[in-house]
């Protein structure tokens, strides 16, 4: 067992061994280094070679025709390309979005920044298990509205959203719909001939590929238009221009290729870590699971531990790298607003731990996990007025807090 | 965040844990924060006749300096007088354990902590 261990693989994984091989072979004189976008020597037809295999890679990961893969510099960048390029392309029809509270930063700052510029964004909150209950989003849709953003998988609590039935819901009004789903290649089946999804964000890092690039899938059946963002050399068929790094791209493809064979196991080996993980915690008193435990995909477990400060409890489990809220928040003292928009207590989000697992976690790693989170729970416990209070029967909810 | 060595030693082994009985004549209890804040913070003392602080307890609810904080704060008043433990001011707790600036507050509530467990003392005493 090697220490730190980590556990936040929602964060990002390591490029897995195979990638790296690939990624090596794309950078030097003697690899495969030219510029994709030269049509006048072997160099680029190589590198042009390489960069769409990569893309009939991906594309069958997801199910969908390569010429439907645009290639950007990650999830941020595609969501960012996805819901201001409808926007944008759009505006004549309507100016009015629909997403969801615990939506990524990157889909919520894109929607806001185009509030200011004159759009209407409706954010649905979501049931206390962190889905999103249907009848709510179809409420909120109106004959104005050209756009649904929804993720798939959250990054915090790891909740699969129902985005077979939203796709029904958006499609039968002419309304696009996006999907970020940089959390769920190789943890959960995509299959976009049949989803009727318009648009979906995908990432590399998330899924042993390297950081830095991504894509963006962009429907041709029905055709979806998108104003690009990024201006230069019309790459990507206008919709992203810039070189592409090919690099980059192999090690995208060849990770999502990976991701598509060894799905099945190696999600299989994640639920059993992750039931053991549970059952080694779970008969600590007052110890909640934050979002739906049956909807969900088992790389993930986020719990709050009642009457335990959450920044003390990481000092406790500096051998551990794992996250308190999201790692995108983590460097501020809010509590998580992913967990605010669940319903949950300032007091059980101030407790709250991700804990992420993955392709390299092994049951060692989990039963030394089982025995420090043990550790460090009863003994905080022991150091808390607030878990005494709750021995001697006493309604913390009823206390007059001398407040600060 | 990183923390001082002193912080980091008395979250590891923090001195003076546990509870005095609450309502016996000498014990003065003070309990200061709220849980939406992220600290709680009770402290006790016990004073003899001389009206000397014989010995001290804490539990505090909060980050590794809030608890740091208290636990230091119960090792400096015992043998004190009750002046000399109101007179603790909490710059000399943030300098002693070098908290950081946004850790003041953690020292500012070990200085509250100190003086309503003497005010309660006090009350106790007038009482009797």
């Amino acid at each position: 067992m090697k220490l730190p261990i980590y556990l936040d693989y929602a964060a990002t994984t390591p490029v897995d061994p195979r990638v790296a091989a690939k990624l090596m072979e794309h950078l030097t004189e003697e690899g495969v280094f030219g510029n994709p976008a030269s049509r006048s020597h072997a160099f680029g037809w190589r590198a042009e070679e390489a960069v769409e295999n990569a893309r009939r890679q991906v594309a069958d990961l997801v199910h969908c025709d390569p010429k439907e893969i645009v290639w950007t510099s990650g999830a941020t960048e595609s969501d960012n390309l996805a819901i201001k390029g409808v926007a944008h392309f759009y505006q004549e029809k309507g100016r009015h979005i629909v997403t969801c509270k615990t939506e990524h930063k990157a889909v919520l700052d894109a929607c806001r920044h185009l509030e200011n510029s004159g759009w209407e964004v409706t954010y649905l909150t979501p049931e206390p298990s962190g889905l999103i209950d249907l009848n709510k989003l179809e409420g909120a849709l109106r004959k104005d509205t050209v756009l649904v953003s929804i993720m798939h998988v959250n990054n915090e609590i790891g909740v699969i959203q129902d985005i077979q039935t939203i796709g029904e819901m958006t499609r039968e009004r002419g309304i696009l719909f996006h999907v970020d789903a940089a959390q769920s290649p190789g943890k959960v089946p995509i299959d976009l001939g049949q989803l009727k999804v318009d648009l979906m964000s995908l990432s590399a890092h998330k899924t042993y590929g390297p950081k830095g690039i991504g894509a963006l899938f962009v429907r041709r059946k029905p055709r979806v238009r998108i104003e690009a963002q990024m201006h230069g050399g019309g790459h990507e068929r206008g919709m992203r221009s810039g070189t592409l790094p090919t690099h980059q791209i192999v090690g995208m493809g060849e990770a999502y290729r990976i991701a598509g064979e060894e799905m099945v196991p190696e999600v299989e080996r994640i639920r059993g870590l992750r039931d053991r993980l549970l059952a080694g915690i779970q008969d600590l008193e007052q110890v909640y699971i934050n979002g739906s435990l049956e909807q969900r995909v088992p790389h993930n477990l986020n719990v709050s531990f009642s009457f335990v400060e959450g920044e003390s409890l990481m000092m406790s489990l500096k051998d551990l790298a794992i996250s308190s809220g999201s790692a995108c928040t983590s460097a501020s003292l809010e509590p998580s607003y992913v967990l605010r928009a669940l319903g949950r207590s300032d007091e059980l989000a101030h407790s709250s731990l991700r804990i992420s697992i993955g392709r390299f976690t092994t049951t060692e790693d989990i039963d030394h996990v089982v025995v420090k989170l043990r550790e460090a729970v009863l003994r905080l416990r022991d150091l808390s007025p607030l878990w005494e209070m709750y021995q001697e029967g006493v309604d913390l909810s009823k206390v007059q807090w001398a407040g600060h | 965040m990183s923390y001082s060595t002193k912080v980091i030693d008395h979250y590891e082994n923090p001195r003076n844990v546990g509870s005095f009985e609450k309502s016996e004549h000498n014990v003065g209890t003070g309990m200061v924060g709220a849980p939406a804040c992220g600290d709680v913070m009770k402290l006790q003392i016990k004073v003899n006749a001389a009206g000397v602080i014989e010995d001290a307890r804490f539990k505090t609810y909060g980050c590794g300096s809030a608890i740091a904080s208290s636990s230091l704060l119960t090792e400096w008043v015992k043998g004190k007088t009750l002046e000399e433990a109101t007179a603790i001011k909490n710059t000399q707790i943030a300098e002693e354990l070098a908290l950081p600036p946004v850790k003041i507050h953690c020292s500012v509530l070990a200085e509250d902590a100190i003086k309503a467990a003497i005010a309660d003392y006090q009350a106790k005493k007038t009482n009797q």
